[in-house]
């Protein structure tokens, strides 16, 4: 069993390197007992999680994404459906088994949970003190990974004597001890300043490039998703409500939650003045409020000198962002101008043309 | 009563006082510890969930704790002999102060345990940790400041306790105290059986709180 174990590893077929990381079906999770105080934390959850990849799971506080993080090292147990690791059914195991698949799993915290007394050296060796490793193997291992997170200065150091930014680090460090798969992390820049959780975010990337470690997420902040993560999973009370490309998700929201979440970047806001002013019909005089969002391709052409020349009117620019989403230029402009019917049949042709996106928002006086 | 001898009483029943003491602030805390583990991590959910076991163990450590020490140390006499061959004297005063020492470091250890915290246990649990490598890793040394302070107020409370087995003939400070201070009236004794406790305790207190300092390493110190 064992062997057979170890030959599959060694030569994986073709489709078991494309079949994902983590795989949760139709998984479903209530606490409490039968009856009135039972609570559903998640419901009929479908996704799955690519090899190689950083996937992001974001939600409000409530959502469940605590719960189904902890599904995947098996800290909870799914009530009904199976969360599959590498091949692996997590709700299958033993306990001693699931030991097994814990070292093979990095995890980082909100709080970071680092031992208090322990020096970050010592920290990073727990977990192959507990793997049972010997002294001089610990040594080998955790310089390097402290020199990785940029903390080889500071091995003797207790998590007193540290930064939010570096504790952080120390918990990374730990979690690479053990070579791990999968890497999963839990609102682990929730508690940091937005400088620090850039830089964070930033050693994420680099690890998830140089060691080919799939990463995992769970967070709130649309900030960390659409800065680090390809894939995006949108989940709601217990439910995966959107998914996909973070790019395209972000961009091209579909569910009302999804773009609350979003608010702030999916595209400019309009200034509340002109909101409150905003008619859903053209007057005899008024402008037409316009989104303009451009990406890919249309991000890089100077199509608003264009479009000022092909209307023949003024164009006013209302609000704006320039902005990159999972490593993709991404632009969003609120423009106005003239609703007379020229013009306008003028913008539609225009816009046909060059294939950007548009929404007409409304019009002022 | 002469300096010399006055001396010479003290220096025996100071020696009585630390034998109790130390006897039995070690194998109750040898024993009581492990339960204070057992208390911590067995409750519904936990490590090493024994519901039910927690709350007899539990229920003891309670009734043990409530019984007033003068009652304990006369009602386990059959137990003192049993064990000692005598009901009387300072070895035979040992027993019922470690019985007592037992449920009081097993509650002090408990909370001090409790105090680390919950996402350690986690953390440790996510690295493949086993419950035991869990409590010798994470909370046995997590807790280990709040343990000494444990230990530090067992300790001076077996001091006050050792006052009391002259009852039994177990001798030390205390019962100098009572016998020539107060029975014969001699208030030269009792004021110098006051003194040496209140040095011995102010020792005690002190060291330990200076290793309890040692081992936190949560406060920064730069």
């Amino acid at each position: 069993m064992k062997l057979a174990h170890a030959a599959a590893r060694s030569a994986p077929l073709p489709q078991a390197e494309a079949a994902p990381m983590v795989a949760f079906e139709a998984v479903t999770k209530r606490f409490g007992s039968n009856g009135q105080d039972q609570f559903t934390a998640l419901d009929g959850i479908d996704l799955s999680v690519a090899r190689g990849a950083i996937t992001g799971i974001i939600g409000r506080s409530g959502a469940g994404k605590s719960t189904l993080i902890r599904l995947v090292n098996g800290l909870e147990k799914a009530t009904s459906g199976r969360v599959v690791v590498d091949g692996v059914e997590v709700g299958g195991l033993a306990e001693s088994g699931l030991r097994d698949l814990r070292r093979q799993i990095g995890m980082i915290f909100q709080h970071f949970n680092l031992l208090s007394s322990r020096t970050a050296f010592e920290n990073v060796a727990l977990p192959l003190e507990i793997a049972g490793l010997g002294r001089q193997a610990i040594r080998n291992k955790v310089g390097p990974l402290l020199d990785l997170v940029g903390l080889g200065d500071k091995a003797g150091r207790y998590p007193s004597e540290l930064s939010g930014g570096q504790k952080q680090r120390v918990g990374i460090a730990r979690a690479l001890a053990t070579s791990p798969k999968l890497l999963l992390s839990d609102e682990a820049t929730s508690a940091l300043d937005p400088e620090t959780t850039q830089s964070i975010l930033a050693l994420l990337k680099q690890i998830n490039a140089e060691l080919g470690l799939t990463v995992l997420l769970i967070t709130h902040e649309m900030e960390v998703v659409k800065t680090i993560a390809s894939d995006v999973a949108v989940i709601d009370r217990g439910k995966i409500i959107e998914k996909g490309r973070t790019f395209d998700v972000f961009t091209d929201p579909k569910q009302e939650t999804t773009r609350a979440l979003l608010s702030g970047l999916a595209g400019a806001k309009l200034p509340e003045a002109i909101a409150r002013k905003l008619a859903a019909t053209p007057q005899a005089v008024s402008r037409a409020v316009v989104r303009v969002t451009f990406f890919g391709e249309t991000a890089q052409q100077p199509l608003i000198s264009k479009l000022i020349q092909e209307l023949g009117s003024e164009v006013n620019i209302i609000a704006g962002t320039i902005d990159e989403i999972a490593g993709e230029p991404y632009g969003s402009l609120v423009i106005s101008y003239a609703a007379t019917p020229e013009v306008l049949a003028r913008a539609e042709r225009f816009y046909r043309e060059t294939g950007l996106q548009t929404e007409v928002l409304g019009y002022v006086a | 009563m002469s300096p010399d001898m006055l001396f010479n009483l003290l220096l025996k029943a100071l020696s009585q006082t630390l034998q109790m003491v130390a006897a039995a602030g070690l194998i109750g805390s040898l024993i009581g510890l492990p339960v204070g583990v057992f208390l911590a991590t067995s409750g519904k959910g936990e490590l090493f969930p024994a519901p039910v076991s927690n709350r007899i163990i539990g229920a003891i450590v309670n009734a043990a704790r409530s019984t007033p020490f003068i009652i304990l140390v006369v009602a386990i006499i059959p137990f003192t002999r049993l064990v000692t061959g005598t009901s009387i004297g300072t070895y035979a005063a040992i027993v019922p102060l470690t019985v007592a020492t037992i449920p009081f470091v097993a509650r002090l250890a408990e909370a001090a345990i409790r105090e680390v915290d919950k996402g350690l246990i986690e953390a440790a649990r996510a690295m493949g940790a086993t419950p035991l490598q869990i409590v010798f890793k994470v909370l046995l040394a997590e807790a280990k400041p709040g343990l000494t302070l444990a230990l530090t107020l067992t300790l001076v409370s077996l001091v006050g306790y050792s006052a009391m087995v002259g009852a039994v003939g177990g001798g030390g400070l205390g019962d100098l105290g009572i016998r020539y201070g107060y029975q014969r009236f001699m208030p030269d004794v009792m004021l110098a059986v006051v003194v040496v406790l209140i040095v011995l305790v102010q020792a005690i207190q002190s060291l330990g709180d200076a290793l309890a300092r040692r081992f936190d390493k949560r406060s920064r110190k730069t």
